[in-house]
């Protein structure tokens, strides 16, 4: 199942639905409450990171039988440097994000925390695609 | 075991209308043959749709009065929310001393066991041993919501028991001492909402109920005004144990402000709770605990309720001032420390019925459910007796309704099978000359 969304860039309070229409399909198929954690906490800090940093973007969310597959594609400024922005606690966000409870520096940490695999490509001025790979049943592969 | 729900359907005053449906946040409400009926295995008995049904036709099953009768020595549990239905009461006493002259021998109030488990709630936020927020299990309506849509969040939920089922326990234990009989023992909770009727019936965490009967607000509250109307000062008895703090557990934010934890969300309503859970789940709320009711303005604005909970609210304040300030409680202590407050299992997930049981056919399903939604007209009437038009898409790939069901396809169909209907009435035999017939 392919779902499509457009996501609008600094929409911080309705920031979120794509993650949340997925975690609503993931309940629905009955997929254990864990792994739908881990897809919509690592889904939903792509998410929020696209509306922060990249003047929002789109996400193409693709359910299949034993995985679940994003792919979180921005225009934005691009990453200087990826492994500087992993570390828990970096941060580049505006004070406005941050005013808004956003901006810890934690997106990129907890995405690879949850993520059973994560995939970022970033251009500076050109743009970030995050690909998040989440097992449906791990305990089968 | 089937499930038991407090919350039911009377036939012959539901109109079929869409009040009930719209509102109900677990949409376990459907409009079939123009009478609403609730699907089983969704409803979280939060009475919603009791509030919001113009028909009366959602009611709330409860005990009557004369249950008391069965048991030889009678004992009544009232909610604090009670004392907050009169006007100008400030002291409970009175509210205790006219539910004895109604025929109860003993009063033990459910305020005096939240204070006992504030306490013990307090010890396991400071062992830090469950999963951080820890939510509050004081709402059942809220716990079987967390149950079945925020399965993830199972283990954040407070293990313990509810004020409730601990005053039950400690009084049957205190009478138990004093000589009595379990079997004669008949405790009643007076209860301001539906939720804690089918908690006490069908007990989730703990292996039997210490209630025998459950008794609505709205029914005791008839019974109790003109006793309270003609009580004299010198009739009102000392019954009252409990202090402002375990009273004012009722309203919202009562439990988070007993419990002295600084760094807590109090949050009241369901709508108001799911957009919590909902940021609790994506890991954004960082809080020690969670107080999470299901009705607007805590117990307070319970659908069993008599007075509109704003008012209510006001009353609580001034009755815990009163209480702190002037209040006399009676000299007794049931609460017994051998009495267990946590719970004997752990809550299980709620699983919703599933698509299919086959993975591949279940997102074959979603994806139909999905399509079949680009196409209805989705503005959410209603009229299909299904509360969204997502929701609908759902019946109808799950077969529980037909497309013909919502009256735009209908309409849709109809003109499509006019048109057809136009173009056979021009079509002739191929006998026939199409222009001599027509000249």
């Amino acid at each position: 199942m392919n779902l499509h969304f457009d996501v609008e860039g600094g929409e911080f309070i309705s920031a979120g639905v794509a993650s949340s229409k997925v975690k609503k399909v993931l309940k629905q198929l009955a997929i254990q409450p864990e792994i739908i954690r881990k897809i919509s906490v690592a889904m939903y800090e792509a998410e929020i990171n696209m509306v922060i940093h990249a003047h929002g973007g789109v996400i193409d969310a693709e359910i299949m039988p034993d995985y679940v597959h994003v792919i979180l594609k921005d225009e934005g400024p691009g990453i200087e440097n990826i492994e500087l922005a992993m570390k828990a606690g970096y941060s580049t966000a505006s004070r406005l994000a941050r005013e808004m409870g956003f901006g810890a520096g934690m997106g990129l940490a907890n995405m690879k925390r949850y993520a059973d695999i994560l995939q970022i490509e970033s251009e500076p001025g050109k743009g970030t695609t995050v690909e998040i790979t989440v097992k449906l049943y791990p305990e089968q592969s | 075991m089937g499930n038991y729900h407090s919350v039911t359907l009377d036939k012959n005053r539901c109109i079929g209308c869409t009040d009930c449906i719209k509102r109900c946040p677990t949409e376990a409400i459907r409009v079939r043959h123009s009478k609403a009926e609730i699907t089983d295995d969704l409803c979280i008995d939060c009475g919603m749709c009791i509030r919001v049904c113009k028909s009366q036709a959602k009611r709330a099953l409860t005990d009557s009065l004369d249950k008391i009768n069965k048991f030889k020595y009678k004992v009544a549990i009232p909610a604090p929310t009670l004392y907050t239905q009169f006007k100008k009461l400030r002291d409970p006493n009175i509210v205790l001393t006219a539910l004895k002259k109604i025929g109860f021998d003993e009063v033990f109030e459910v305020a005096k066991a939240a204070e006992v488990v504030t306490a013990y709630s307090q010890k396991l936020l400071e062992e830090g041993k469950i999963n951080r927020p820890v939510i509050s299990s004081a709402c059942p309506a809220i716990v079987k919501l967390i149950q079945m849509r925020f399965p993830s969040l199972i283990d954040n939920v407070m293990p313990i028991i509810s004020p409730k089922e601990a005053i039950a326990r400690y009084a049957r234990q205190y009478l138990i001492d004093q000589g009595l009989e379990s079997k004669d023992i008949g405790i009643f909770f007076i209860t301001p909402c539906a939720a804690k009727v089918t908690n006490s019936r069908q007990p989730q965490t703990i292996k039997t109920s210490d209630v025998d009967g459950v008794i609505s607000m709205k029914d005791i509250y008839l019974e109790l005004i003109p006793v309270i109307n003609k009580l004299q000062p010198e009739d009102i008895e000392i019954l009252q144990m409990s202090s402002a703090n375990g009273i004012g557990w009722a309203a919202s934010g009562g439990e988070g402000l007993a419990s002295k934890v600084y760094n807590l969300v109090a949050v009241d309503g369901i709508e108001n709770v799911i957009t919590i859970l909902e940021r609790v789940e994506n890991n954004k709320l960082d809080v020690d605990f969670i107080e999470c009711l299901a009705c607007v303005n805590g117990c307070l604005g319970g659908p069993l309720t008599v007075e509109n909970s704003f008012v209510s609210t006001n009353r609580m304040g001034k009755i815990k001032k009163y209480v702190k300030q002037q209040g006399k409680t009676r000299d007794l202590n049931i609460i017994n420390p051998k009495i267990r407050l946590k719970w004997d299992y752990g809550l299980e997930v709620t699983h919703i019925r599933k698509l299919d049981d086959n993975m591949m056919v279940a997102l074959t399903k979603m994806e139909q459910i999905d399509d079949l939604h680009k196409t209805l007209p989705r503005i959410d009437c209603g009229s299909c007796g299904a509360p969204t038009c997502k929701a609908f898409a759902e019946d109808v790939v799950r077969g529980d309704a037909i497309i013909e069901d919502c009256i735009f396809m209908l309409r849709e169909k109809v003109r499509s099978m006019a048109e057809e209907m136009m173009a056979l009435s021009g079509m002739l035999p191929p006998s026939i000359d199409q222009n001599r017939r027509e000249s």
